[in-house]
């Protein structure tokens, strides 16, 4: 593969770094990326990983773009709202980058489609709400073994880590089971400052590329914790549990399963 | 004695991990313990005494995305 001349002034800036060079930008252009979820974190992952020249984008949502959706994920537009998530989503980032192939998929994350999908791609991007989907794109990711960024936002906080399957801690070797239902407030229930969206979608994105170039050090075994409020980060060191029910020395946990919808009831306690 | 919770120090008193939590008002259900960088199981909570020194972090549930 080439590039042509128009492609090496867009790249130029990448080409640039001895990090990535020619051969690094044709990585990135191989590359084969699943976003989960086109909303807060999946919007911005999406449009710096489309923009970065990554080959291959797989967008899977099965929602519409709402009204309330256009404070954060600011991929879709006022024209889009009540048009499906993929589609809005898909012609940004042609408009954006026509070098990119974005498949879409207009339907939801369950354990019927998730493995087939996550071993279609080289690195998933955790872009969902909810937690039963968290869980699933982790159990996805560890028995495909594909790389997984997890990111997570909520009110003024966010949390992004990096999991390589087999190698460094995965979501369950932390929490082993989503919260019990109406325990933990979700943001359409407790809210989210904005452009929390942006900055933990484009450390996923950057995560993605480290992976995908092999450079620097990933964000494996460290939860790496923003606080919007005091703009401050916070690193916790993780490790692979012997006791995971999913990856530890004797797995509870031998296919994949739908955890069940979380109740919409909010209970917010003084330290929540 | 001093501990460091979620990478602040803190003086508490002899107590067990759960105690520690039930002080803070948080229910064990709603965070992952880590003792010292290991997960901490959760029906080890009562039994674990807090030594000089720990460090602690209560990591709650971060979930959205949307």
């Amino acid at each position: 593969m080439e590039f042509t001349e128009d492609q090496i002034t867009r790249y130029s800036r990448h080409i640039l770094l001895p990090e990535v060079g020619g051969k690094g930008q044709k990585k990135i252009a191989k590359a084969r990326i699943l976003i989960v979820g086109a909303g807060g974190l999946g919007s911005p992952a999406a449009l710096y990983l489309a923009a970065a020249g990554v080959g291959t984008i797989g967008l899977i949502d099965s929602d519409v773009v709402d009204l309330s959706n256009l404070q954060r994920q600011v991929i879709h537009q006022t024209p889009d709202l009540g048009r499906p998530k993929v589609i809005s989503a898909k012609e940004k980032i042609q408009a954006l980058n026509p070098d990119v192939t974005v498949l879409t998929y207009q339907d939801r994350f369950t354990s019927k489609n998730a493995l087939e999908l996550v071993k279609a791609y080289d690195i998933v991007i955790d872009g969902v709400d909810n937690f039963p989907a968290k869980f699933l794109i982790n159990d996805a990711c560890v028995f495909a073994d594909k790389p997984l960024v997890h990111g997570g936002i909520l009110r003024f906080e966010g949390r992004v880590t990096t999991i390589v399957p087999r190698k460094s801690a995965c979501y369950r070797c932390i929490f082993k089971h989503p919260p019990p239902p109406g325990l933990i407030a979700s943001c359409q229930e407790a809210g989210v400052i904005g452009v929390l969206a942006g900055i933990i979608g484009t450390i996923q994105a950057t995560e993605a590329l480290k992976l995908i170039l092999g450079i620097g050090r990933p964000l494996t075994d460290r939860l790496l914790d923003f606080d919007g409020r005091r703009t401050a980060f916070r690193e916790i060191k993780t490790r692979r549990n012997p006791h995971c029910p999913l990856c530890g020395d004797r797995p509870t946990i031998t296919e994949l399963f739908d955890h069940d919808p979380e109740t919409c009831a909010v209970k917010v306690t003084s330290n929540a | 004695m001093q501990v460091k919770i979620n990478g602040k120090p803190e003086e508490v008193q002899g107590t067990t991990v759960l105690d520690l939590l039930k002080a803070k008002n948080i229910d064990p259900q709603m965070v992952a313990v880590e003792l010292n960088s290991t997960m901490l199981e959760r029906d080890r909570l009562a039994t674990t005494l807090v030594k000089e020194g720990d460090q602690l972090e209560f990591l709650f549930y971060m979930g959205g995305g949307r």
